[in-house]
């Protein structure tokens, strides 16, 4: 079942590898994508938690019918989850996946392609 | 749960529910069956020979995450308490984010099999894989016995099955049923099993949804009215705070809650390892994608079945009803669809027992297998693959035996609080550590032990000493009282502790691992030299 890998690279491969231009790039990209992005939604998250727990009132405001703020906020929870779902998606494909896959080549040797 | 259960749901008829889950059962033991012809390696045991594709994981996913609880559980919250229910969902649906930005691609890159394969990736094996199965295998447990649990209070609602000896029977053939599937197929064969559930489940519930929306001419503000005018007027059903708004203590064992809800998701054993059957990080993506969007939408149309069982069926009757909240759903199909659609929506409440207990079965048993048989105990000199995989049936069987055992055991009990500590547990013995390991260059074998320790063993502590287990009314043993702790859910105090202890932990040891992790951070950002699919 093995015989579809490639040799495991050497030790300093990986440092080598690790220290290069591409990869830092990689590295970068992807954590200044996703830290930022975690952070934003939990706090808004944590924002609308907070408010349907203590902000009884507020929450209670009728906007339109008997719809109320806080049936809205907590729609925009799941618009917000597919939003950043799609943006991180779009993201990966045009600036994480292309270096990702020229840098596994170079590890990989290109035995794989 | 209901000791003096009348019979099942009024005007439903037992043997049409029967016969539509049996049904069920025949087709997906025919697909296991099937799928078991290429089942062979550890690599098609476990992860399906890494053969499924985006779109196929993602709906197993679902199919594996949205449980008995969050299908009856939920729709009845909100049936019972309004906006409150929907609360739950919120938390359920946002925590695949943390999942999709910091879990799924970089795990599928560096594990194979195990959320230990991550976790002791550049440490020292032995201990930490043994500390890995011993929070995976504490997770399956509690989530293992809700789920058993609630087949009984099922049983007696759905099935008209009455008297003790008849209810244990019924768990006994659930587990079995699912024991035939994990043994039989595999991650495969539990894999499509899911798929089946899922689709079931997003069927049926999407068109109890229209025709609910429909009665109100698609207007969800007449459902909301409708539904408080029931409810007894004034605008209770659509305010928060009916469930948790009571007290403090109430307010914040909601906020613990929530914060276990969102963190606990990307902690889930059986939820990690449902990333290693698709061939590639690209795939794992997908597959998340695919789960947020099946899950979210779910979690829609709950909240419009939740409102129209409120609005239909009434908040009184579903009180009323054996099984409590859990038969908003139900009764709500009886109401639209008379006994044919109730017999369609109870055996898909069966079936998605059985397809989470099936991949709850096959992840503990990978976990015990993989990390502690071949790592720890055979310290990776396993004779031969088969021999790993034949521990991995055998563990499974086990599994299966004590869910009957503890799923007969607890039916009379109130066990809502396993999931929320299932949660809890995964949340603060499994998320920071996966975070630790995947990101930061210096943690080590100690941060990683303090963590996975420290954050169960609290969580447990805290769990034990909590109004859940005794104390209140509504406690697992109603009579004592040796409760301290003022919180159901440890998740607020236990979830930042863990963290705590990681970075503590690994700051006070020498253990430098930085060139190990420079390996481990080319791997899981690039996919070099990660596992690849096998072909058949």
């Amino acid at each position: 079942m093995n015989s579809t890998e490639p040799q495991p690279p050497e030790a300093d491969t990986w440092a080598r590898v690790h220290a290069s231009e591409d990869f830092q790039r990689l590295r970068k990209r992807l954590r200044n994508f996703v830290f930022p992005m975690t952070a934003l939604f939990l706090v808004w998250y944590l924002t609308y938690v907070l408010l349907a727990d203590y902000a009884h009132d507020f929450m209670s405001t009728k906007v339109v019918g008997n719809i109320n703020l806080g049936l809205i906020l907590g729609l925009l929870q799941f618009v917000s989850t597919f939003v950043i779902t799609g943006l991180y998606v779009r993201y990966a494909n045009r600036k994480l996946d292309p270096i990702a896959e020229s840098v596994r080549d170079e590890v990989e040797g290109g035995d794989t392609k | 749960m209901n000791t003096l259960a009348q019979g099942s749901v009024e005007g439903g008829n037992p043997l049409v529910n029967i016969g539509i889950f049996a049904l069920f059962v025949i087709i997906t033991l025919v697909i296991v069956f099937r799928a078991s012809k290429n089942t062979k390696t550890a690599s098609d045991y476990y992860a399906a020979g890494r053969s499924f594709s985006g779109p196929q994981n993602g709906t197993a996913i679902a199919g594996d995450y949205l449980s008995a609880a969050s299908f009856l559980g939920i729709a009845g919250a909100i049936a019972v308490y309004g906006y409150d229910g929907f609360l739950y969902s919120i938390g359920f649906l946002v925590a695949w984010l943390v999942a999709l930005l910091l879990v799924a691609e970089l795990l599928r890159n560096t594990g194979k099999f195990t959320m230990g394969d991550v976790l002791a990736f550049r440490m020292r094996q032995r201990p930490v894989r043994a500390a890995a199965a011993t929070s995976t295998l504490a997770v399956s447990f509690f989530y293992l016995l809700a789920q058993m649990a609630g087949a009984g209070g099922l049983v007696s609602l759905l099935l008209g099955v009455e008297g003790d000896l008849g209810q244990s029977i019924v768990i006994a053939v659930v587990g079995i049923v699912m024991i035939i599937y994990v043994l039989v197929g595999g991650m495969k064969g539990t894999t499509w099993v899911q798929i089946i559930k899922a689709g079931l489940l997003i069927a049926g519930t999407a068109v109890m949804t229209v025709w609910v929306l429909g009665k109100y001419g698609l207007n969800l503000s007449e459902l909301l009215g409708s539904a408080s005018q029931a409810a007894g007027g004034g605008d209770a059903l659509l305010n928060p705070g009916e469930k948790y708004g009571e007290s403090s203590t109430t307010q914040l064992d909601f906020l613990s809650l929530g914060i276990a809800l969102v963190l606990g998701t990307a902690g889930l054993p059986h939820v990690l390892m449902r990333f290693y059957t698709v061939p590639t990080s690209k795939e794992a993506r997908r597959s998340v994608v695919w789960a947020i969007s099946w899950i979210g939408l779910f979690y829609l149309f709950t909240l419009v079945l939740g409102y129209g069982a409120a609005a239909l069926v009434g908040t009184e009757t579903i009180n009323n009803a054996p099984g409590g909240e859990n038969a908003a759903a139900p009764l709500l199909a009886l109401e639209l669809g008379g006994p044919v659609l109730l017999g369609f929506i109870a055996a898909v409440a069966f079936a998605t027992i059985l397809a989470v207990v099936a991949g709850l079965t096959i992840t503990a048993s990978a976990s015990f297998a993989h990390d502690v048989y071949a790592n720890v105990i055979k310290k990776g000199n396993v004779d031969s693959k088969t021999t790993e995989v034949k521990v991995a049936r055998i563990t499974a069987c086990v599994i299966g035996a004590v869910a009957i055992i503890g799923g007969i055991l607890a039916k009379e009990q109130n066990v809502a609080f396993l999931v929320a500590l299932a949660f809890a547990v995964a949340a603060s013995a499994n998320l920071p550590t996966i975070l630790y390991s995947l990101f930061w260059k210096r943690f080590n074998t100690r941060g990683a032990l303090w963590s996975i320790y420290g954050g169960l063993t609290t969580t447990l502590v805290l769990i034990v000493f909590s109004p859940a287990v005794s104390g209140s009314d509504s406690a697992m043993i109603p009579g004592a009282d040796f409760a301290w702790f003022p919180l159901s859910n440890p998740g607020l105090v236990s979830i930042p502790l863990s963290f705590l202890l990681g970075v503590i932990g690994t700051l006070t040891s020498k253990e430098h691992l930085e060139e190990k992790h420079k390996e481990m951070e080319v791997r899981s950002l690039t996919g070099a030299g990660a596992e690849k699919a096998t072909a058949h």
